[in-house]
């Protein structure tokens, strides 16, 4: 198996989950009830410990250990989607973001349970337990509040038009889709895309939100093959302000 | 975290001759027979007062003391330290809940504690009106205080009013965990590169204060409290607290090579008690009335997160929205 293709797999599953986990910690301390602050507090540690299982295992095929990896790239090194790298807004944001993300995170980690490539298939087993949760966190928030008051409902569906650009990018495709579908390692982007536009209709439909024709929408790529949007590297410098101190210290 | 240094209001005795004297001899005769007091059962006014005070003090200084340490969520450093920091300041806000669940069992609802909070009308810890100025900061606030807490809260885990006592329980079981985390950091620190160690003895120096103020005001400086400790409100003297945390922590500080900048720190070898200089109580008063370094921050960032999330609550109680059962 071409273990480029793998590695890009893995970097852009482990830098999707780093930096949603550190999106989603921003709101310890600022949630709109105390549950949430806890809510979105459990999910960025979920998605930061995911994240490392998929660092560890491209440490495993000779990458640099996680915390190198994670706290001493440039922006233009990260493969993440630009969807995950927006600055939270206001909580409506955040909660469409999460739901978009959540999910197609839940449909590549059941086909990566799958997969050909056992490395990959272990940890997606034992992880897609914990973003289940996630995804239904996700849809009790939508189908609550989407049907709630005209407020809600006006921030949600601006929210939801801003975010699916950026939502649609996620499912922009790597050099190596082809070469990953073909030997087994999972079904590739628009095979999970089909997927989960499926799923997130399934709950819209059951609000009042709308979703808009998506024919129509241009995605927003660039983000797996580092290019990014202006918000990242001032995210990454934060995250590394005390790491970088001194980068061979134990702290 | 957080509780301690509690205010307290000056115990009105005359409220007290309004209460049946009948069933407030059998309610002081349950608490000095070691019962718990429970929601529904009778108590004279004051004891609800008190309560409701001392229980949301302590609920705000959770919410509140999150902020401090909270900075340092985003900028630590390592996969380590971050998901343990995470997992640290959630807890505290999971306390919160927890506490303002068990302080709305008397009659306020929390809604009406965090309005208080924002308006200035409720206190919470002083210490946390002090910024977590480095990564250091927020390891000393994650040993330190919350040592402080466990002590403070230890203490009044076995006052009288059940629904306290059973969060206390609980919150303190997760203490301890952040007393072991706090404490591995601070020795990373303490035996780490140069840097790492004139960050961790700055931090300890700026910290020293709000420690020593964390227990509250000396016994002969605070309003008679004789009353809350016979009803098991108040567990144990603020000195007697504080002696407690030097006793425990002063010889580990001092095992890292740490300097605790209070040159007259000692024990007195004649009354086995710390002999040390009284912080600046006038700055603790200062303080808690509003003029710390960080009151004005605080309550700012409270109030935006309750202002911004204000319709999502007008949301939930809106009529029309339909319970969701967070099921698949």
């Amino acid at each position: 198996m071409n273990e480029q293709a793998i590695k890009d797999l893995l970097y852009k599953l482990a830098d999707d989950q780093l930096i949603l986990g550190h999106r989603n910690s921003e709101w310890t301390g600022f949630g709109p009830i105390l549950e949430e602050d806890i809510a979105f507090s459990s999910m960025a540690q979920d998605k930061i410990g995911h994240s490392l299982a998929f660092y560890t295992l491209l440490q495993e095929l000779g990458e640099a250990d996680p915390d190198t990896v994670a706290f001493t790239r440039n922006a233009n090194q990260f493969h993440n989607s630009q969807l995950v790298e927006l600055p939270n807004g206001e909580y409506d944001f955040s909660l469409i973001r999460h739901f978009l993300f959540d999910n197609a995170e839940i449909i590549r980690f059941e086909m990566l349970s799958q997969s050909s490539y056992e490395p990959i298939a272990k940890v997606a087993t034992k992880l897609k337990g914990e973003v289940k949760y996630h995804v239904l966190h996700a849809n009790t928030w939508i189908k609550n509040l989407g049907s709630s008051t005209e407020e809600a409902i006006l921030r949600l569906q601006s929210s939801l038009n801003e975010a699916l650009p950026y939502a649609l990018g996620m499912f922009e495709p790597s050099k190596y889709e082809q070469e990953l579908i073909d030997s087994g390692v999972y079904a590739g982007e628009e095979a999970v895309k089909a997927e989960w536009l499926k799923r997130i209709q399934a709950v819209i439909e059951k609000t009042e939100l709308k979703l808009p024709d998506l024919e129509s929408i241009a995605p927003r790529y660039g983000g797996r093959y580092g290019n990014h949007t202006e918000h990242l590297q001032p995210l990454l410098d934060e995250m590394a302000e005390v790491f970088k101190i001194d980068p061979t210290a134990e702290w | 975290m957080y509780g301690g240094g509690n205010v307290f209001e000056a115990t009105k005795f005359d409220t007290l001759q309004n209460e049946d004297p009948a069933k407030l001899a059998e309610f002081e005769a349950r608490i000095a027979r070691g019962e718990k007091i429970e929601p529904t059962d009778w108590m004279p006014e004051l004891y609800r007062k008190q309560l409701i005070r001392m229980i949301e003090q302590h609920a705000h200084s959770e919410i509140i003391g999150a902020l401090p340490e909270g900075t340092w969520i985003t900028r630590a450093p390592g996969f380590r330290r971050k998901m343990a920091q995470m997992a640290k300041v959630q807890d505290e806000v999971g306390h919160a809940q927890l506490l303002y669940s068990a302080a709305e069992t008397l009659g306020k609802s929390r809604e009406q504690m965090l309005t208080d909070l924002i308006n200035g009308k409720s206190k919470y810890s002083n210490v946390f009106n002090y910024p977590a100025f480095t990564w250091a900061d927020s390891n000393i606030i994650s040993w330190l205080i919350d040592a402080g807490a466990i002590v403070n809260q230890l203490a009044n885990a076995k006052g009288s009013y059940g629904p306290y006592c059973r969060a206390l329980d609980r919150i303190c079981a997760e203490e301890a965990f952040h007393l072991k985390y706090g404490h591995d950091a601070v020795v990373h620190m303490a035996t780490g590169s140069p840097k790492q160690r004139e960050m961790i003895q700055a931090a300890l120096n700026r910290w020293w204060t709000p420690i020593m103020h964390f227990f509250g005001p000396p016994d002969k400086m605070s309003t008679h409290t004789e009353i809350l400790m016979r009803w098991k409100v108040k567990m144990a003297s603020n000195d007697d607290m504080r002696q407690q945390f030097l006793d425990m922590y002063v010889p580990k500080i001092w095992e890292l090579g740490l300097t605790v900048p209070d040159p007259n720190l000692k024990k007195n070898p004649e009354t086995g008690k710390w002999d040390y200089t009284e912080p600046d109580w006038e700055e603790f008063k200062r303080v808690i009335n509003g003029d710390g370094p960080c009151n004005t921050e605080r309550l700012a960032v409270r109030r935006t997160a309750e202002e911004r999330g204000a319709w999502v609550r007008r949301a939930l109680l809106h009529p029309k929205a339909k319970y969701v059962k967070p099921l698949a």
